[in-house]
């Protein structure tokens, strides 16, 4: 029991995490504080729903490069809708951020599913065209948080039992994915279609609209983190979160969920995330300049696929039963 | 049955005459949008038809096409490297500070492209070496390249590049003809004479199909690999001489994005993205077609993102149109 | 289980009648008729290609029949996918395990029909607590549920195979060469829930090379034979000799050509090979002018010495010797360059660029001849290819067309003429004649005689009886990676190199 956990690569990430902030606390004790790790929770909260998302489609064997155009474009489109109805209720926004995001992933997937083109090449193209859209739509205009109501701004800040909203929010998608990828069909279908394509068609799994429908997961979840992104910085503009989805794919990718699909896990994502959050709250702190960000996050992505690729080699057939029994 | 009694059947070349061939090649349709736009653009613009106009125009893709060449080969072989645009500005940030220690000209393009082989052949190591997706590798490569070009720099410019060094973006071999615009041209032929007329080429191909069938013919893929993936280094170090050149200065941020627009013009220029086809020809072409729709939309006042959205749908298009049209066929068929 | 005895024996659970499935260029099922009644196992018998495993994908809602009708419990059926054909009661145990590596080994039980709870959630817990009663009744308590499968031995992946089958009250148990790859040992429990699953009334279909086997827990056969059924009837009445004469439907003599070549010297000695997990202390000689056949179960680890001989794998220990002189080959480039030469058993992961001409395939070893200097000569490739592929007699439109589009037998001409035209010294062919259609098969037999009458030195490694007996000079038989013996095929009898591949003393 020990032992499989010490090879898990959720334990694993857990040890980097505990060690990054203990270090940190070393010199800086403030850190490890429960309000200062609540912060840094709710300051990560969008790279974690982000993160689960990119992870159910990668499951798949597939990947979504449109995330973050998607998130842009939602979010100009929900910040507008806000600046010309500023009375339209919040739950309208949010309703409208995720029918939003979801149509934007169905494309991706019906392409992937219907047309049958390579989902990079698909989300490559839609990278371009959801950002595209997002001038055309806004006519290359910002929303500034003087054009925001109130609600729209305030709704995720917040405080319910002393947690604000927007970390309210991530915990419940959270719950919401180990709930789906775990329990459901069709979240364990999306498991069999990565493990083993051929054998999810012997038994009966459709391959394609599995592909589908994490697609469409997808394109929901980036449009509801449209919202919550542009609240949160209260200003929408074409350059919105421009070359986020490469940080939520590292963020799949340091939580050990497999490119070449049917590996990854609910925790693993969430603490990919979270390292990578924790790491650029960190430097401050520490008083490391904030332009060694990225050189880290990038040796870590590094690391974390070296270490993956080493749990991941499959032991050969053995043929010669002397070599069973060792 | 012996074997003298066996007919053998004559086997052709080829049934297609290669004339034929050519004309229902993917490379014909870019070169006719190619023209198309060209035309487009002349009605749209009366200042479209100009020597200087178009020489300007070509600026707009050399840097990236210079990329796209080596990514076109690496794409047939079934790999790809998104960390073009990140080494082009670690190799920039290099330049700029070997130029503190009063680095002339000559040496100062020799740091450009030794980082960009140095960088090469670490994303080359750890895919070949160690077998690793070349998706994630450069993915990792692309924050660390970048983020030591950030290490460096900050949030500093550096200017004042020595005397000559202005030339390789911003002089001209004769007339209109930019230094960027021969040295591209150029390179499209050695990249196109390798993919096309050489054993290493033709390997190439073998390796995208089917790497292990490759490896059962007695080619030795990672090897091949390996220097595919130093090539795309060293032009990048190439792109990143003229880009820094031609800007005149060097920020960490420079080239943002250049690697999924090279990517691009490989897709749209009929390269597989899962490897094993694809010629230089209709790579050169894709180029051309997006300098032309960016140049085109310029003079029309588009701005560039509007831009993008064709290019996004292009990419989309000339990839989802062949198959629903071989679909619509064989409905037609039945 | 009181239940089973009631249903009537002679009314069939599954039927099959004139059942046609056709790919390009190849006809894989003709007029099929089949019965499967329940609580009595049926042995499907036939060579390889006789259309085996597309009965079995049709059985499995895999591929739909082009034409006939398929009736469970008298009520027609259309098996219009794997879903559907599993809902209906028809589960299968595949050859290569169809299974799911990263998926525990419960799931791997209840995937589509996991026990659920409230809101149609997947409860866990109660399917790993079903997985282990299932399990238990199958006695393989051994294996938890909570494993994941990728940690199991191939024998334990086919008990969770069968433990899915278990799992839902199936009709009909399709199981395509279940004990291909197990051990003695294992291939008695296997035997034991063969018997299990009869007596829950369960109709079998149970395909297998083995006649042995067949013998001990078939109680009725069908033979097929190029997509046809030549064939049916009780094991009880019938004997070996006609089975194998339906199953083969010539003697053997008729089919191979009989060649002459003069055995000459020494070409290949290799003395000790050994792999860590794969073979061990594998010695023999290779003459000039010799075929020399290699024959085992499948996953005997025939193909893994031939793969460690072409500088595919890194033997631990021993040494390869050609004409004398020691060899030092750690890639194939190396083992090419001595004149060995492999077609591979898989020739569409292994052996060809599909997608790429014909002559492509054909010049990529000899790249280095046609071309000068590395610069392409494409007239040079057009006359070698030609050459090589006229000799070998294949049919294609011209020598662009996409080897993908080929027949498997024209395509496993192209393997070889791609090697012919290195010369080699040792062409190893591993099962050279896997899948391909009978006028090819005899081409490629053919073939090899014509290559020993040259000199040239083959090894074939083979699961085919009649292929080892009609075509090598020598036999060596392998089991468990090891080689277990060697005969010279002079009056040599099927039942010996059974025997000898089988352990059975």
């Amino acid at each position: 029991m020990l032992n499989t956990l010490l090879k898990s690569r959720e334990s694993l990430l857990a040890a980097a995490i505990i060690v990054l902030i203990a270090a940190v606390a070393t010199r800086f004790p403030g850190f490890a504080a429960p309000s200062s790790l609540a912060q840094a929770f709710n300051d990560t909260s969008i790279l974690i729903i982000l993160a689960l998302a990119q992870m159910t489609v990668i499951l798949t064997r597939s990947i979504d490069l449109s995330t973050a155009s998607n998130l842009c474009f939602t979010g100009m489109a929900v910040a507008m809708l806000n600046k010309a109805h500023p009375e339209l209720p919040i739950v309208v926004i949010i309703v409208v951020s995720l029918l939003w995001g979801l149509a934007l992933g169905a494309f991706n997937g019906l392409m992937v599913w219907k047309v049958g083109i390579p989902p990079i090449v698909v989300t490559l193209g839609t990278l371009t065209i959801y950002r595209g859209l997002t001038f055309v739509l806004s006519g290359g205009a910002w929303v500034n948080a003087d054009k925001m109501s109130p609600a729209f701004i305030e709704f995720q800040r917040q405080s319910l039992l002393g947690i604000p909203v927007l970390s309210w929010i991530a915990l419940l998608v959270i719950a919401a994915f180990w709930l789906f990828l775990r329990n459901t069909k069709t979240g364990r279908d999306i498991y069999a279609v990565g493990v083993n394509p051929t054998a999810a068609v012997y038994t009966g799994i459709d391959v394609g609209r599995t592909k589908f429908i994490a697609f469409c997961i997808s394109g929901l979840v980036s449009g509801l983190a449209g919202y919550l992104w542009i609240s949160r910085y209260v200003i929408a503009s074409v350059e919105v979160a421009n070359g986020y989805e490469l940080n939520v794919i590292a963020a799949c990718v340091i939580g050990g969920i497999s490119i070449a699909g049917g590996v990854g896990s609910v925790a693993g994502a969430m603490m990919g995330a979270l390292f990578l959050g924790l790491i650029g709250l960190a430097l401050p702190v520490i008083n490391v300049s904030p332009f060694w960000q990225l050189a880290i996050s990038g040796a870590a992505i590094l690391v974390a696929i070296i270490l993956n690729a080493r749990g991941e080699k499959t032991k050969g057939r053995l043929i010669l039963k002397r070599a069973t029994a060792a | 049955m012996s074997s003298e009694t066996i007919q053998h059947r004559h086997l052709p070349d080829r049934l297609d005459k290669p004339l034929s061939a050519a004309l229902r090649s993917w490379e014909t349709l870019l070169a006719v949008v190619a023209v198309a736009i060209f035309i487009f653009n002349s009605f749209a613009s009366p200042h479209f038809l100009n020597a200087w106009t178009l020489s300007d125009m070509t600026f707009n893709f050399t840097e990236k096409a210079i990329i796209a060449l080596p990514m076109a080969l690496l794409i047939i072989a079934g790999e790809i490297d998104l960390s073009v645009a990140a080494i082009l500005a670690l190799s920039s940030t290099l330049m700029g500070f070997a130029m503190q220690f009063g680095l002339g000209t000559p040496a100062l393009v020799c740091v450009g492209i030794i980082v960009g082989l140095i960088c090469g052949a670490f994303n080359g190591a750890l895919v070949t070496g160690l077998g690793l997706p070349s998706i994630v590798v450069t993915i990792g490569t692309m924050s660390l390249f970048r983020g030591l070009a950030f290490i460096i720099l900050g949030d500093q410019v550096y200017k004042n590049y020595p005397d000559g060094f202005e030339y390789f973006g911003q002089g001209y071999v004769a007339w209109v003809i930019s230094f960027e615009l021969v040295l591209f041209l150029a390179f499209a032929a050695l990249f196109g004479f390798l993919l096309h007329f050489t054993t290493f080429g033709r390997r190439l191909y073998f390796i995208g199909r089917n790497p292990v069938s490759a490896q059962f013919s007695g080619v030795n893929v990672k090897r091949m690999k390996f220097i595919l993936f130093c090539l795309t280094g060293v032009m990048s170090g190439v792109a990143s001489v003229l880009l820094t050149s031609r800007l005149g200065s060097t920020r960490p941020s420079i080239a943002q994005g250049f690697e999924l627009e090279a990517i691009t013009m490989v897709v749209l220029g009929g390269v597989a993205i899962t490897g094993g086809a694809g010629s230089i020809l209709g790579v050169v072409l894709a180029a051309l077609i997006m300098g032309l729709v960016t140049f085109g939309f310029g003079l029309l006042n588009v701005p560039g993102i509007v831009m993008s959205i064709f290019v996004g749908m292009l990419l989309i298009a000339v990839i989802a149109l062949p198959i629903l049209w071989k679909r619509f066929v064989w409905v037609l068929k039945k | 289980m009181a239940q089973a005895s009631t249903i009537s024996k002679s009314a069939p659970a599954l039927t099959l009648s004139g059942i046609s499935k056709s790919f390009p260029g190849v006809r894989a099922l003709h007029q099929v008729n089949l019965s499967l009644y329940p609580g009595q196992v049926t042995a499907l018998v036939g060579e390889n290609g006789a259309g085996k495993s597309t009965l079995v994908k049709v059985l499995t809602g895999i591929y739909q029949p082009d034409e006939g009708a398929i009736t469970l419990d008298g009520k027609r059926v259309t098996l219009s996918s794997a879903q559907t054909a599993f809902e209906l009661g028809i589960t299968a145990i595949h050859q290569e395990t169809v299974l799911f590596d990263d998926l525990t080994v419960a799931e791997n039980i209840w995937l589509g029909h996991a026990p659920r709870k409230r809101f149609g959630l997947i409860d866990w817990a109660a399917m790993n607590e079903k997985a282990r009663a299932v399990l238990a009744q199958m006695h393989a308590a051994h294996i938890a549920p909570e494993t994941r499968l990728r940690e199991l031995s191939i024998a334990n992946k086919h008990l969770v195979a069968v433990a899915r089958a278990l799992s839902i009250d199936s009709r009909v148990v399709v199981m395509d060469e279940p004990t291909a790859a197990l051990s003695a040992k294992e291939i008695n429990e296997l035997y034991d829930l063969v018997a299990l699953l009869k007596s829950q009334g369960k109709a079998i279909l149970f395909i297998s090379h083995k006649f042995d086997e067949i013998y001990k827990i078939a109680d009725r056969y069908t033979v097929f034979r190029d997509g046809e059924q030549v064939g049916e009837g009780h094991l009880k009445d019938t004997a070996q000799n006609e089975l194998v004469k339906l199953m083969v439907g010539r003697s053997v003599d008729k089919v191979f050509p009989k060649h002459h070549a003069k055995i000459g010297d020494v070409v290949l000695s290799v003395s000790g090979l050994s792999h860590p997990t794969e073979f061990e202390n594998i010695s023999f000689e290779l003459h000039k002018g010799e075929i020399l056949g290699f024959y085992g179960l499948v996953g005997a680890g025939r193909t893994e010495v031939m793969k460690a001989l072409f500088g595919m794998t890194k033997p631990s220990a021993g040494t390869i010797a050609m004409d004398d002189r020691p060899l030092a080959i750690t890639s194939a480039e190396d083992a090419i360059n001595a004149g060995i030469v492999y077609v591979p058993e898989e020739r569409g992961a292994q052996g060809l660029g599909t997608g790429l001409p014909i002559f492509m395939n054909v010049t990529l070893p000899s790249l280095k001849r046609t071309s000068k200097s590395n610069v392409l000569r494409l007239k040079n490739e057009f006359d070698l290819a030609r050459r090589y592929t006229e000799r070998l007699d294949l049919r294609a439109s011209s020598l662009s067309q996409d080897v993908s589009t080929l027949s498997g037998g024209n395509q496993q001409k192209v393997v070889i003429a791609k090697w012919l035209a290195m010369s080699p010294k040792v062409i190893i062919l591993d099962e050279p004649t896997k899948g391909i259609d009978i006028g090819s098969k005899a081409a490629v037999h053919e073939f090899m005689a014509q290559l020993v009458a040259e000199g040239m030195a083959v090894i074939m490694v083979s699961s085919e009886i009649p292929e080892v007996l009609g075509m090598a000079d020598r036999v060596i038989v392998m089991r468990e990676g090891l080689v277990t013996a060697g005969f010279e095929n002079k009056n040599l009898q099927p039942e010996t190199l059974v025997r000898a591949a089988a352990g059975i003393e």
